[in-house]
């Protein structure tokens, strides 16, 4: 029965038509879920970076306990692998607070502005989605600069934290579920 | 049910889950984590492609990130259809170039408006790439994962965010 599960799900990850379909269809459902949960709309956005609405972070600390606790549930199964991306300080902390100003001017990310182009919004396609697709290929002409001298400074590898820690991730999901609960708790309980 | 979908907002709880569980789909049938911001850079280089000719696919990004219509490219379509079918349904489909919050602060040029998104979409797209991934991919998918590169970029993301933001429309205003 285990086998054939693997077996299963080896092939359908092997296929190429069917993962294009797999990807449409994810996109889909989140795509529905973006737009119902508001997370697709300027005024969300920003009220969040003004730290008046605290939306996004409800949809994002919600999908984080739902996905950490499953994926890690599946890991124990053997049917799930983590990919955690490399990082350094050069690469996630400096291309960060870049990525955060842009934040800020445009009020959406890259997967929200694709959201607000499918409920109507013009600023979100002519300036997210034509400056984001600009500045995607600015940053692959410049890349080979930035590679050594700024993007390894400080590398921190793919590392997780469980592995950081020398503990065991159980260790680390369990306390990170928690405390993301209770700061929901204490933000609802602000009226946020 | 139908009433359910045609609703305008649903709780930022049960969208929030329903996102968990699709990256935890993710991981079980495609064995990768959901991210959008790969797909802007493959498409600008089919972009470029088109422009300036094979050569473009020769770059040292675009050697590491081929440019060619891949699962994200096809997840970022998804969303906007998936968001066109929501928004349809509840009846808040419109056109809108400048949004209320901007209105109030900046007057309703959607010039302005526009100009601004631009800028702000280029300083996202570069840091984006810079950072190797976006508030879904370093967000959601790489914190969920619990990795050390996601969670300091999650956090320089909305550093800088809130900080500009606070500049942008007036501290505490």
């Amino acid at each position: 029965m285990e086998g054939m599960t693997e077996d299963t799900l080896k092939g359908l990850r092997s296929k190429r038509r069917a993962q294009l379909a797999v990807g449409l269809s994810i996109g889909i459902v989140f795509g529905f879920l973006l737009q119902k949960g508001g997370v697709t709309r300027y005024d969300v956005i920003v009220g969040q970076l003004l730290l008046a609405d605290f939306t996004v972070f409800k949809v994002m600390a919600s999908a984080v306990i739902a996905g950490m606790m499953g994926v890690h549930i599946l890991r124990r199964l053997d049917l799930a692998r983590l990919h955690p991306k490399p990082g350094s300080w050069g690469s996630s902390a400096v291309g960060g607070l870049i990525f955060g100003v842009g934040f800020a001017l445009l009020g959406y990310c890259p997967g929200t502005a694709a959201g607000a182009v499918g409920q109507g919004s013009v600023d979100a396609l002519l300036g997210g989605v034509g400056g984001i697709l600009l500045g995607a290929g600015l940053f692959a002409a410049i890349y080979p600069r930035l590679e050594e001298k700024v993007l390894k400074k400080g590398d921190f590898g793919d590392a997780t934290i469980p592995e950081i820690l020398g503990v065991n991730p159980w260790m680390v999901v369990i306390p990170a579920a928690l405390i993301l609960i209770g700061l929901l708790f204490w933000i609802e309980g602000t009226g946020l | 049910m139908l009433e359910y979908l045609k609703m305008d907002l649903w709780s930022p709880y049960v969208a929030g889950v329903g996102i968990g569980v699709l990256s935890i789909l993710a991981f079980l049938l495609s064995d990768r984590p959901i991210g959008c911001s790969t797909a802007y850079a493959r498409t600008s280089g089919m972009i470029e492609r088109i422009f300036r000719g094979p050569k473009v696919s020769a770059k040292a990004y675009y050697r590491k990130f081929e440019p060619v219509v891949d699962w994200e490219v096809m997840l970022v379509i998804g969303i906007v259809i998936g968001s066109f079918f929501s928004a349809s349904l509840s009846g808040s489909f419109r056109l809108e170039t400048v949004p209320p919050l901007w209105a109030d602060r900046f007057g309703p040029d959607p010039l302005l408006r526009v100009a601004a998104a631009f800028a702000g979409g280029v300083l996202m797209g570069m840091g984006a790439r810079w950072a190797g991934g976006c508030t879904s991919g370093h967000g959601i998918s790489g914190t969920l994962q619990l990795a050390a590169s996601s969670w300091v970029a999650v956090i320089a993301f909305f550093v800088g965010g809130v900080a500009t933001a606070m500049i942008l429309f007036g501290a505490g205003g």
